[in-house]
């Protein structure tokens, strides 16, 4: 399953795209409290959102943004039928996308 | 006469293909700028980011946060920078040990609107800064923290 989840609403102009990922977003501050050893950092480092083949938003993120992240766009315009798409990569190299079509 | 005239067609694609070559691709696969994300005070983060670029401060910008947060390790913010031609927002906490959150670049297809949910590890100031094509704006709000949300 995806790690990506995208709501995207038209709201009479415009678009209101919601994205919701599940990752971790490790610090590498934490320190378990059990085991007394440090969490190793593991946070998305970029992530791209996508008109149908436009890039719209680039976001350059540290591990400062909450775990499981979650973002809210506004985009002018929109039609029955576009694509929102996103992608992530985070500093383990790890990385997944997700496409929704408006609705 | 002919050839000429094709030897110049020639020079003008030459030129055309050059600089189609040339001009930067804004790439998707952009690389993570590690430098912006450097532990430390804020200013230091401010002039690695923006080196001495005055920074003005301005009504325009509107961040919709708790002033009180329970839980510091997830703070919902909606940034709404009503100003013209809006390029970036950056979203900075003066007292996490990494100040630089994010940072947003928008298309002009965007509105200046950007929700995130951030972590605060202690009561601090919460930045956002605004790269437009006429400046850089900023505007700041204390949020309270009842519970850290770094784990330290």
């Amino acid at each position: 399953m995806s790690s990506i989840r995208i709501r995207a609403k038209r709201l009479g102009d415009a678009t209101q795209i919601r994205i919701l990922i599940a990752h971790p977003m490790e610090t590498g501050r934490t320190v378990d409290a059990q085991t007394q050893q440090s969490l190793a950092a593991h946070f998305i480092q970029t992530m791209t959102v996508r008109h149908n083949s436009d890039v719209i938003v680039q976001i350059d993120m540290g591990s400062g943004i909450a775990k499981d992240p979650y973002f809210a766009f506004m985009l002018n315009g929109g039609q029955l039928g576009d694509t929102i798409s996103v992608e992530w990569s985070d500093n383990k190299g790890q990385h997944d996308s997700a496409s929704e079509t408006l609705k | 006469m002919a050839l000429s005239f094709s030897r110049r067609q020639f020079f003008k694609q030459l030129t055309g293909l050059l600089a189609a070559v040339c001009l930067p691709v804004p790439s998707a696969y952009a690389l993570w700028p590690e430098r912006h994300y450097a532990a430390g005070p804020l200013d230091a983060t401010l002039k690695q980011l923006f080196k001495d670029k005055a920074i003005f401060p301005s009504d325009q910008i509107d961040i919709n946060i708790p002033l009180i947060a329970e839980n510091g390790a997830v703070v919902p913010v909606t940034v709404n920078a009503a100003l013209p031609a809006v390029q970036k927002i950056y979203l900075l906490v003066e007292k996490n040990p990494v100040p630089l959150v994010a940072e947003f670049t928008l298309s002009e297809k965007m509105q200046p609107v950007v929700s995130a949910r951030v972590k605060m590890a202690q009561t601090s100031d919460v930045w956002v800064i605004a790269e437009t094509a006429a400046g850089l704006y900023r505007a700041s709000i204390n949020v309270k923290v009842t519970i850290g949300g770094c784990g330290g």
